[in-house]
């Protein structure tokens, strides 16, 4: 023991004489291990939110009982079902308005619950008498409390004017959502009787066949591990993981690099150990045991800076997934032990796939091996090669998938392979520019300029490739970004045509709201919308009534038309549909949707697909009169104005004041605009960040290489040092030699980028979203990420050059001397 | 157990046997053998010096006994230990216990100061003996530099270093591969002197290979390494 101990002490004297290099190690390791727990942690938090979603009182968690083409059904079936043994509870649901804000009002029966539906046993007897007895309950999340700007045992109002039972907080509750007793949903949803489903609890005995006892009234839908919302939100965990797990890689370039370097350092150390008597097994042994000290220690360090970085973004990436699906996330970061023991088992994990190579060199080399440089060099041409037809092979996967993929897996698979092929293929790429600068070079210092940069070209590679991805996945991402917020502003544009918008308490309201413009001079029209929410094929849809004007015939972002569109909307039996619904449904312009109303089936020609970015729910645009018509609970509480631009400010002060409305419930489309772009670009905030982490991993990935390089390299400028080249001059071509292979590869990531923006527009938003943009280019946004990889590259190349301009004569000369 | 001999000289056992010892390394072009059955005996406490041309099989021969590398044919046996049986791992042990290694080169731990690379064989031998370490850098003039690294003390500072590393242990053989090359001739005299007076304060076996016949001359018997076989 005390032997591996001295011989640990003489490896980790290395550090202490190498301290940059140490530091690199671990920066390495740290970057890694955080962008990949952080990416982690927040995926984590988000599942775990679904799952409190779908397990609220009998989510998609548990069987239950539906009725096939209806949002509800009424009571007595519940009790049939009882009385024939069946134990089924009901629930039912809807949403409600309070102070503005919607939210979503469960009833439940919590005598009748299901022992195993989620967060029913909380409820224990001393809660349930103060749940079910007057004036009951309302359980809501801590958040929902803070949302909603109220202390427990508040009870405030909806927008009906009834009053909601005082405020409990029941801690396992999703925001957004309010539980109450059923009688007291049935009261408040003005739906009584009635039962949005029936949640079936263990049998004890048999009881009688279901279609007995209700006929077709009732469907049974069973049980699903994954929900809805984790189906929809795949696709944004599948990318935030796909950027943890680029950055994890580029991080592991980092190590490798310092892994190396040190291993080389220390090769002649190793030699000495063994020909001093310490055993190959207990060298490697400790080498190993030292990694992973190393890797405890950083990934212990990156845990931290992971959790520091998912609790900066997590309320960001609460706004895109509240923006893109509605799911509700805690802005508030919990973790689970197994998140601590994942974060350091792959940081470990990490080290040793980063070291493998320079391990598997300790494990085979003989005590008297002696450097084989042309050998070496002859294995690194075997390796191009090797390599290249790797990637060939890759880039065939690539075209098999784009061919033949259809799922969002596939779009994902193809992001991949593309990258990957492009990172393997690089290094013979830039051997093949390398060489045909060497063809072309004249004069001995050109000649030497390019030859030793393709010499130079094996130990860099690693990091050019990082910086390929790393600059690649910048320039994909920006496109997509920027295409979508060029296009999301000009659909704006579209959408909130209006002037003012207002949103009235309730339908009184609204009624006096609309009776008082029609004596406003400065009013010219006077909008009326409205919406409902049905179900569709299974799914959930939302319908939009809208007026019949010329501002939405002129404006409304309609992506494809069938003739005289506007006028076929007008009678009622015809629709636009939403993008993303058109795809999911499969519904394209002349065919025929049903929509289950109150009244009965609403047949509806579709005569229209318009965009509908951000949307989460499928949406049907109709004529807002029909609307009313077939749901006639609709809220009349939507009111849009058009108004000549210098009188808006007059007008919304006069509405303020004459019907006591805040912020929320009336403003200008500019106002509403910016809030909308405010969203969006919160949206993509996790996204920059993640870029801009990935950009600097790559950067340090660099410096590290080139430090690893100018370490080795003193035997191949001291010659030329020797013959009268200055060192500040040696050092202004190392330099241009750096500068030039990172332009190349910067060079070749602007068209790999660029197709990566592709496959996100065309492949994975589609997929993900059911939307597909414009593909645009922004040259400008192209010239400056290239010019800001550059600059990471000056940056990273410059404190070697530094050092070399500096350097010592006398470190020079040692080369000659034989003393190194 | 391996052990170490006492610091009162043995007398004329016989320390190191070599009986008919090969080796051959493949090359691109044909075979090269190296040793062509090499027989050599060397008593404890006696100073063998061993000089022949380059490429006569002098360093192998030396790679050989210590462990460093394994023969294709023929024995080597270290007091009760035959080497050319041994392991890798058994080959380790007995060099971290019964040799001292020194090489032109020196070989010296860069990250480690004198003290610890004096005192390095010794600790992971499991045989640090302070009082020796103390004796050897006064004999070796290494009181000043303790607290230097290699890099910043001269050539010649450094082989002492590395003598008094390889010494530490207080090993039944030294052997050291050309252990003055690397020195101007004043300095590898005085080195040369330093490393005489100790082997014969531990009393062990010296082989040292050299190619000058100045410093073989010095030692108690002089053998010659020639086409791979004791000339």
């Amino acid at each position: 023991m005390r032997r591996a101990l001295w011989v640990l002490a003489v490896l980790l004297s290395h550090w202490r004489r190498h301290r940059m290099q140490f530091a690199t190690l671990l920066i390495g390791l740290i970057a890694a291990t955080a962008l990949w727990s952080g990416v982690q942690a927040i995926n984590q938090q988000a599942r775990s939110a679904y799952d409190r979603a779908a397990a609220t009182f009998g989510g998609i968690r548990t069987a239950m009982l539906v009725a096939p083409n209806a949002a509800t059904f009424p009571q007595e079936l519940f009790i049939k079902l009882r009385r024939a043994g069946w134990p089924v509870s009901p629930v039912l649901e809807g949403r409600v308005q309070i102070n503005g804000r919607s939210m979503r009002l469960l009833g439940i029966e919590p005598v009748t619950l299901p022992a195993d539906v989620g967060n029913a046993p909380r409820l224990g007897a001393a809660d349930l008498s103060s749940f079910v007895a007057a004036p009951g309950q309302t359980l809501v999340a801590q958040e929902t409390l803070g949302d909603l700007h109220e202390q427990e045992g508040a009870a405030p109002s909806i927008s009906s004017g009834a009053k909601l039972p005082p405020l409990h907080v029941l801690p396992q509750l999703v925001p957004e959502v309010l539980v109450v007793d059923i009688g007291v949903a049935q009261r408040l949803l003005n739906k009584p009787d009635q039962v949005s489903r029936l949640l079936i609890g263990k049998a004890k005995g048999k009881p009688a066949p279901l279609q007995s006892i209700v006929g077709d009234k009732l469907q049974r839908i069973e049980p699903t591990a994954e929900t809805e919302l984790e189906r929809l939100t795949d696709s944004f965990h599948l990318n935030l993981t796909a950027f943890g797990l680029l950055s994890f890689f580029v991080g592991l370039f980092i190590v490798n690099s310092a892994v190396g370097l040190a291993f080389e350092q220390r090769l002649p150390m190793l030699r000495t150990l063994r020909a001093c008597g310490a055993s190959a097994g207990l060298v490697n042994t400790v080498l190993v045991v030292e990694l992973v000290a190393l890797a405890l220690v950083a990934g212990l360090i990156g845990l931290v800076c992971g959790y520091v970085i998912a609790a900066a973004l997590l309320p960001d990436v609460a706004a895109s997934l509240r923006g893109l699906y509605g799911a509700q996330i805690p802005g508030q970061l919990t973790l689970r032990p197994e998140w601590w023991l994942a974060g350091i088992g792959i940081s470990v994990a990490g080290a040793m796939v980063a070291a493998a190579t320079s391990l598997i060199k300790a494990i085979r080399m003989p005590v008297l091996a002696t450097a084989q440089p042309q050998a070496w060099q002859q294995r690194q041409r075997r390796w191009l090669i090797l390599q290249s037809l790797a990637a060939c092979a890759v880039f065939a996967v690539a075209l098999l998938l784009l061919q033949y993929g259809q799922s969002l897996i596939a779009g994902f698979g193809l992001l991949a392979a593309l990258m990957l092929g492009a990172a393997l293929i690089l290094p013979a790429f830039l051997e093949l520019l390398l060489l045909a600068g060497q063809r072309f070079a004249r004069g001995p210092l050109a000649l030497w300029f390019w030859a030793d940069s393709r010499q130079q070209l094996s130990g860099l590679s690693l990091a050019l490739m990082a910086l390929l991805l790393a600059l690649a996945v910048n320039v994909g991402v920006s496109t997509m970004v920027e295409t979508f917020s060029r296009t999301f502003i000009g659909w704006l544009d579209g959408r909130l045509a209006a002037d003012v918008y207002i949103s009235a308490a309730d339908n009184a309201q609204g009624t006096a709201i609309r009776n008082w413009l029609k004596d406003r001079s400065e009013v010219q029209a006077i909008l009326s919308g409205g919406r409902a929410e049905t179900q569709v094929q299974g799914q959930p849809v939302e319908l939009l009534g809208l007026p019949d004007h010329a501002l939405y015939r002129e404006h409304w972002p309609l992506l494809e038309t069938a003739p005289r569109a506007w006028t076929q909307l007008v009678p009622g039996n015809a629709a636009f549909i939403s993008e993303q619904l058109s795809r999911r449904l499969n519904v394209r312009v002349g065919d025929v949707i049903e929509v289950p109303a109150p009244g009965g089936t609403w047949e509806l020609d579709i005569v229209g697909i318009y965009a509908d970015y951000g949307n989460p729910k499928g949406q049907l645009a109709v004529n807002v009169a029909a609307l009313i018509r077939q749901f006639p609970q609709t809220p009349q509480t939507r009111i849009g104005l058009i108004v000549p631009r210098d009188k808006i400010p007059g007008l919304i002060a006069a509405l303020q004041k004459q019907f006591a409305l805040d912020d929320r419930s009336v403003a200008d489309q500019a106002t509403v605009k910016a809030e909308s772009i405010r969203i969006f670009n919160r949206t993509f905030a996790v996204t920059s960040a993640l870029n801009a982490f990935t950009l600097g991993v790559a950067g340090i990935a660099l410096l590290t290489s080139l430090l690893t390089l100018a370490n080795s390299r003193l035997p191949q400028l001291a010659p030329l040092w020797a013959i009268g080249i200055t060192r500040p001059r040696l050092a202004a071509i190392e330099l241009t030699k750096t500068l030039s292979v990172a332009l190349f590869t910067s060079l070749l990531a602007v068209p790999l980028g660029l197709l990566v923006a592709w496959c996100l527009i065309a492949i994975v938003n589609v997929k993900a979203f059911g939307w597909r943009l414009p593909f645009h280019v922004f040259p400008l946004q192209l010239v400056e990420l290239v010019a800001v990889a550059l600059v990471a590259s000056l940056l990273a190349a410059l404190l070697p050059m530094i050092r070399l301009a500096r350097m010592q004569p006398a470190s020079l000369v040692k080369v000659f001397a034989n003393e190194r | 157990m391996l052990r170490s001999i006492e610091l009162i000289p043995s007398g004329a056992l016989i320390l190191l046997s070599i009986r008919n010892l090969s080796k051959t390394f493949s090359s691109a072009a044909e075979p090269v053998h190296v040793l062509r059955g090499v027989d050599l005996d060397l008593k404890a406490g006696e100073r063998v010096a061993l000089t022949g041309e380059s490429g006569s099989g002098k360093s192998t021969l030396l790679h050989l006994i210590a462990g460093l590398d394994a023969a294709d044919g023929g024995t080597i046996r270290l007091e009760d230990a035959e080497v050319t049986s041994l392991s890798d791992a058994g080959r380790a042990e007995l060099r971290r216990d019964r040799i001292g290694l020194v090489f032109q080169q020196f070989n010296l731990i860069p990250s480690l100061s004198v003290a610890d690379n004096l005192a390095f064989q010794a600790r992971i031998a499991g045989r640090h003996d302070a009082a020796w370490t103390r004796e050897l850098t006064e004999r070796l003039g290494l009181g000043g530099l303790l607290k230097r690294y290699p890099e910043q003390i001269s050539g010649g500072q450094q082989q002492r270093v590395a003598i008094g590393r390889a010494l530490a242990t207080k090993p039944l053989l030294l052997l050291a591969d050309e252990p003055t090359g690397n020195l101007d001739e004043a300095t590898a005299d005085d080195v040369l002197a330093l490393t005489r007076d100790l082997v014969a304060r531990t009393g062990c076996g010296f082989l040292m290979v050299t190619h000058s016949l100045h410093l073989a001359g010095t030692l108690d018997r002089h053998i010659v390494l020639h086409a791979g076989r004791i000339a």
